[in-house]
């Protein structure tokens, strides 16, 4: 069975800045798999380069064993590859229906469809109410987006993504600027997703790390200093050094 | 499995895209004016006409947030096209329209991989640059479009075959009045479909939209196309209820006012195009008759209050105003 997503030697350099540098990662199939490192360690532009955001210098990207490297955005979320946002990107004068709605149709491919109104489209609709209601967001679904607190649009970030049906998603900080008694909450909710579902996950509070992962990656520099399961992390006297003796110099 | 009804209120999504009673009232209005200014039929088929165009620039900039200083390209186009195929003996004011409406498309979609690269900046000087393009060529093919003179011997048979152009301008304004109804009937349409709502979220957050698997470009090309079409229609329009082209057709004032049209009316909901027009040709139409030189004194200092303070426009304060009684009562 082949990866759910790889890289190959991926490179990128902004002038003479190298963000990322030769950077060679496998993640499998249904994987928990945490991108750690120093801030400025290049792990968003690790998520960008993987989502097709950004092109890279040089080298290769995998998703399901296709060579996705040419490939634009939303062709490659066509192929099972979604993301969250570091800093929320969200429709802010939608509702919070209307912004899923939209997602969805996105997904079942109505998005060209231009004479029936949304409304008339019961299966992205209907989808769409039941995914905010997993989540716990039926009471605001009528809100628009930017009358909502913090935490519950840091939600929908989440719902978003997966209204666009990953089999693998990307969330980058996904707990950003919340409370610690929301994100809680919002770990559970990504810890209740369906096993099938490949998660990457971009995280600086290591015990949400180290609980939620199974596989843990260490990005320095732009370049992998190692990976291994959270035991062996932990136990790391490298990653020791690096990472956490710059959390302790901060 | 079990049907559990669903915990979201489904409602306001699926009672959206329906007709509400001040809609209704609204295209009454065209009905009561034939019969309130007869003596006006020309002003008013223009403000029809004029509103078309007013709606055209509102799909590209108020749903899809394409900002364009020369969407006079499209009307010109269509209304030479209209203008030219009367001439040379296809009259039939419908024919026209859809050729008219055609070949702008065309044109603007070839043009959408010039605009629809780099930022607002950029669009703002390359669809300018495109409108004078097209206004230098119209005056230099003299042959073609007349020039300065204008395009003569527009001839147009009657509309379905049935109601004659009169002098009077009644065929000219219940046939504009129509076709502005049949084009914001399908525009209104267009807005509530999921394409629509892909404009909206290209609007709001366009670096989202890839991310949920939308491809932006593809979906920017096709309502700028759009837009060309309904422009086009808008300038063959008034070829056909003036029987005339005047190089004016093409020309920056035109592009500049529909802008500032749509800006008082307020963009993104289809009436703020009606209704923008019909606020700026009637002020024009009386603060020019009072004051010749300086109503647009005015008329610049009401678009720096919108602007600053009303950023929506007329639309804008109305819906605010409703929210309010609404709320008190």
């Amino acid at each position: 069975m082949s990866a759910a997503l790889q890289t190959r030697n991926l490179c990128k350099k902004f002038g003479g800045f190298s963000a990322a540098r030769d950077v060679t990662l496998t993640i499998e199939q249904g994987a928990r798999h945490a991108l750690i490192g120093p801030n400025g360690a290049g792990k968003t532009t690790l998520v960008n380069l993987l989502t097709g955001f950004l092109e890279p210098t040089s080298g290769e990207v995998f998703l399901k064993g296709e060579n996705v490297t040419r490939l634009a955005q939303h062709q490659r979320v066509k192929r099972g590859l979604a993301r969250t946002f570091q800093i929320n990107s969200l429709f802010a004068d939608m509702t919070v229906l209307e912004s899923m709605t939209l997602a969805v149709c996105e997904r079942l491919g109505f998005g060209w469809h231009w004479w029936r109104p949304v409304g008339d489209h019961a299966a992205a609709v209907d989808e769409a109410a039941t995914l905010l209601a997993s989540l716990r967001l039926a009471d605001v679904a009528n809100e628009k987006t930017r009358n909502l607190a913090y935490g519950k649009q840091r939600l929908i970030e989440i719902a978003l993504a997966l209204a666009a049906g990953p089999q693998v998603l990307l969330l980058d900080e996904p707990a950003a600027g919340v409370p610690t008694s929301e994100s809680r909450e919002l770990f559970e909710t990504i810890a209740r997703l369906p096993r099938e579902v490949t998660i990457v996950l971009i995280e600086h509070d290591m015990d949400l790390v180290f609980r939620f992962a199974d596989r843990i990656s260490v990005l320095v520099n732009g370049a992998l200093l190692t990976e291994n399961t959270p035991q062996e992390i932990a136990r790391d006297k490298r990653v020791k050094e690096v990472y956490l003796g710059e959390a302790l110099d901060g | 499995m079990a049907i559990i009804p669903s915990p979201v209120d489904l409602a306001p999504l699926r009672r959206a895209p329906a007709w509400r009673t001040a809609e209704y009232i609204c295209w009454l209005l065209p009905v009561a004016a034939y019969f309130l200014f007869p003596t006006s039929l020309s002003l008013l088929s223009q403000m029809a006409i004029t509103g078309l165009f007013a709606l055209s620039l509102d799909l590209i900039l108020g749903y899809a947030g394409i900002v364009s200083l020369g969407h006079v390209a499209f009307f010109g186009v269509g209304a030479y096209a209209a203008g030219l195929l009367a001439k040379y003996g296809y009259g039939d004011p419908l024919l026209g329209l859809a050729i008219a409406g055609t070949v702008a498309a065309a044109v603007g979609y070839l043009s959408s991989f010039l605009v629809l690269r780099g930022s607002d900046l950029t669009r703002l000087m390359v669809t300018l640059g495109v409108a004078m393009m097209l206004f230098e060529a119209a005056n230099k093919l003299t042959e073609f479009t007349g020039g300065v003179d204008g395009l003569q011997g527009v001839d147009m048979k009657p509309v379905l075959g049935l109601f004659r152009f009169d002098l009077y301008g009644k065929t000219a304004y219940w046939y504009s009045v129509a076709v502005l109804f049949v084009f914001f009937w399908l525009a209104r349409r267009i807005v509530h479909s999921p394409f629509g709502l892909s404009l909206r979220g290209i609007k709001q957050n366009v670096i989202r939209m890839p991310a949920i698997g939308a491809p932006v470009h593809a979906r920017l090309a096709a309502v700028y196309t759009l837009g060309a079409a309904y422009a086009g229609v808008a300038g063959a329009l008034l070829t056909q209820t003036t029987q005339f082209v005047s190089l004016d057709v093409l020309s920056f004032p035109r592009s500049a006012a529909v802008m500032l049209m749509l800006v008082l009316g307020g963009t993104g909901s289809l009436y703020g195009a009606l209704i923008g027009t019909l606020v700026f040709m009637t002020a024009h139409h009386f603060l020019s008759n009072l004051n010749p030189q300086y109503w647009q004194f005015w008329l610049g200092a009401v678009l720096v209050l919108v602007v600053l303070f009303a950023r929506d426009g007329i639309m804008g304060i109305a819906q605010t105003v409703i929210k309010r009684v609404r709320g008190k009562a």
